[in-house]
């Protein structure tokens, strides 16, 4: 059976190549559409070792038994597969030559942020100069890294350099059967990033810097795995708080951390995802599967996440305690504005004795925007006085947005305690005049009542970013009320 | 400095304020009393800027320009300040940072640079002392779980630190005991100043033992039935509104 698109797949590549396939390798991109194919030649353009083909071949088969998952709640056009691009090169040359030939708009929102000019520039993909080139500050970053033996490399470079640790941890935490989108990022991820922390090692350096400069050219599919071994500690930050466009509309994004006897992860994300216009339209929708295991004992890993972009958000970083008395923390603040839709939430699956887990929870909805939080606790038959709190507050601005919160509990183990606690509260009138009368205009208030509001989140963030997700949050909800 | 002119307000289309007439001098307190639901707070907030009430007659003039015209905020950062009944709980946000804001946001729109923080630390640590408020409450979020005594401080510390020129304080010494109505009467008194002026709204007479008035206005229903000097709050206690409103020349 073919359909058009692999038509006109063989009739452009011609057929000479051994997986009956082959296109210039020089080509930028691989053609619209999704099969076998497509995933040989994208594995080949990144001339990975076998094992990663068969991987994703694998996925692939699976992904094409499944179906989209509907039962978010969100709503969005149906994605047609067939008519996305799966590869293309980084982008070599920078877009433009100087910020003048940026969106005014986008810099002014980097103003805003106050992010450093040349920084605005890297991120606008604008030519950086040689003194803050993301390569020089790379290489002082990796060097320092490397004298504690440290691994932190793209994916696709750990794949050249450590294939044996990728081929044991990837795919562990989540396996591509887990989900739809799972499913599809294992068969066609582009990149991403790879942290190692050797035994016994704390980590140096906040893993972040790092990201910040390159944030602007991460693919439609990335993947992360972050493996810290026994007595580790890292805390790593992804993401970027000024607003990230992109041509892509689909991200599917999967991010892997496993936490070994007495290691500690501390996860930071701060995403702002172009959401689209007003109307919503061009925003991006992000379906991410992150999830991290405490696979030893007194291991800890904790999620802090900051959502203020995307049209469509559907994101559930999950934790699974196996360990014995290892602990578990999501702290998560969403902000949705006009039509954006957010489904995010947690799971928490306790396996271990003793072990631990804490769920805070801050929405945020205004204009007409929907935000649902969707919270998983399970306790299993051995996880013996496991313990769980959780905490989820919605705030409204207005009146024409929504927000509703999802607790699903399954408590397999008589000795295990589960707390929730919900609010649903809004920014009232009484509030927004006591700001102005001390003389803080509008914007000011609602950005300080909402940072107060957020703030036993943000201030789990590393501080540089704590500063810009607060300037961020406020931004966010500029025209809001009023 | 703030000349109200027969002004009538509303809310939701019920007539609150109606046909007042309030005159405020440089350097002048007045005290303003009148039995509950009079209209004081809602005179309060008219003067504020609150857009939930609808201002239907009169003019408002206040340093010379016309108040009705300026948003809120603006308001604020002209010089008016008003000391809530019931001042609002804003969970998370320090009072530090709630003030700091205030301050340069105030300092902005009069051209001058923001105050650093080591600058508007030495502030807070001098306001600190005038008003005798303790030193952990500062740290707190804005009155937030505050004990009725300690959010109507918290007022009058915004107040030291805003130094207004138009200050309105409703019911400020409602719910104090002795010491902190003392420390509030204090606070008003080392802020007076020949430019700047007070408006006291209070039910109780004690207060302007040690505030004195140079004006006392009775407000009832909506209207100013009755202005005198000081004596005219010991006469009240004694007599009760009942006496004003008879003493009242109808129509006024
Ligand atoms: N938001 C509102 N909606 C409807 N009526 C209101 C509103 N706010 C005030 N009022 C009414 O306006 C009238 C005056 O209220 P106001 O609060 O100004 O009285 P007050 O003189 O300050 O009383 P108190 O001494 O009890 O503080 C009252 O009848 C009150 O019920
Ligand atoms: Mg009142």
């Amino acid at each position: 059976m073919k359909n058009d698109s692999d038509k006109i797949l063989q009739e452009v590549t011609g057929s000479d190549y051994k997986y009956g396939f082959y296109t210039d390798i020089e080509m930028d991109q691989a053609p619209p559409g999704l099969t076998e194919d497509t995933i040989r030649f994208i594995s080949a353009k990144k001339n990975e070792p076998e094992f990663m083909l068969e991987f994703r071949l694998k996925a692939f088969r699976h992904w094409q038994t499944l179906k989209e998952p509907e039962w978010a709640h969100v709503e969005y056009p149906p994605i047609n597969y067939q008519d996305l691009i799966y590869y293309s090169a980084p982008r070599k040359r920078p877009k433009y030559d100087s910020l003048e030939e940026v969106d005014p708009e986008l810099l002014e929102t980097f103003e805003k942020l106050g992010i450093p000019l040349d920084e605005q520039k890297s991120l606008a993909g604008v030519a950086v100069d040689a003194v803050m080139d993301s390569v020089s500050v790379g290489s002082t970053f990796k060097k320092t890294l490397g004298e504690h033996g440290v691994i932190f490399c793209s994916f696709s470079e750990a794949l050249q350099k450590h294939p044996e640790l990728i081929k044991k941890h990837m795919g562990s935490v989540v396996p591509y059967t887990d989900n739809f989108f799972a499913a599809l990022n294992s068969a066609v991820f582009s990149d991403g990033s790879f942290a190692y922390i050797p035994k016994g090692v704390r980590c140096p350096l906040e893993l972040s810097t790092y990201f910040r400069i390159n944030a602007a050219n991460t693919g439609q599919f990335e993947r992360t795995l972050i493996v810290a071994e026994e007595g580790s500690y890292v805390s790593y930050m992804e993401g970027c708080t000024a607003p990230i466009r992109d041509e892509h509309q689909l991200h599917a994004a999967i991010v892997e951390i496993i936490a070994h006897k007495d290691a500690e992860v501390k996860y930071s994300t701060v995403q702002n995802w172009w959401p689209g216009d007003k109307e919503g339209k061009g925003g991006v929708y992000n379906f991410v599967t992150k999830r991290g295991i405490c696979e030893g004992e007194h291991s800890k890993i904790s999620w802090t996440q900051v959502e203020t972009g995307s049209a469509v958000t559907w994101k559930y970083p999950s934790l699974i305690l196996r360990g014995d008395n290892s602990t578990g923390e999501f702290y998560s603040v969403a902000v949705t504005n006009n039509k954006q839709q957010a489904d995010t939430g947690t799971k928490m699956i306790h396996l271990g004795k003793n072990t631990r887990s804490t769920i805070i929870s801050k929405g945020i909805s205004a204009g007409r925007s929907n935000n649902s939080y969707r919270g998983l606790v399970k306790t299993s038959k051995k996880a013996e006085n496991a313990r769980n709190f959780s905490q989820c507050d919605s705030l409204l601005l207005g009146d024409q947005c929504g927000a509703h919160t999802f607790p699903y509990l399954d408590v397999g183990n008589r000795s295990s305690i589960v707390e929730h606690e919900a609010t649903t509260s809004k920014i009232s009138e009484d509030q927004l005049f006591y700001c102005l009368q001390r003389g803080i205009d509008m914007e000011g208030a609602i950005g300080l009542i909402v940072n107060g509001y957020a703030k036993e989140v943000l201030s789990k963030l590393p501080m540089e970013f704590a500063v810009e997700a607060q300037k961020l949050l406020s931004i966010s909800l500029e025209g809001s009320v009023g | 400095m703030l000349s109200i002119k027969n002004l009538s307000a509303s809310i939701n289309g019920k007539t609150i304020i109606k046909g007042l007439n309030l005159e405020v001098k440089e350097g002048e307190v007045h005290a303003i009393m009148g039995p509950n639901g009079s209209g004081k707070s809602t005179l309060a907030s008219v003067i504020a800027g609150r857009e939930t009430f609808d201002v239907d007659e009169g003019t408002v003039t206040y340093m010379g320009k016309d108040l009705l015209e300026l948003p809120a905020e603006t308001r604020a950062r002209e010089g008016i300040f008003l000391g809530f009944q019931y001042p609002v709980e804003i969970p998370g946000v320090s009072i530090a940072n709630f003030m700091r804001t205030a301050i340069n946001e105030k300092r902005k729109y009069l051209g001058l640079d923001p105050l650093t923080g080591a600058e508007f630390l030495r502030l807070m640590e001098e306001k600190k002392k005038m008003v005798d408020i303790q030193s952990k409450l500062t740290n707190r979020s804005v009155n937030e779980g505050f004990s009725g005594g300690e959010k109507k401080k918290n007022e009058i510390f915004q107040m030291a630190l805003l130094e207004p020129r138009l200050a309105i304080l409703d019911e400020t010494d409602s719910g104090l005991d002795i010491d902190a109505l003392k420390v509030v009467a204090n606070g008003v008194n080392k802020l007076r100043r020949p430019d700047n002026a007070t408006v006291v709204i209070t039910h109780y007479q004690r207060l302007l033992d040690y505030i004195t008035p140079d004006f006392v206005h009775v407000l009832y229903d909506g209207r100013i039935i009755k202005s005198g000097d000081k004596n005219l709050a010991l006469e009240l206690e004694e007599k009760g509104y009942e006496w004003v409103k008879k003493e009242a020349p109808a129509g006024v």
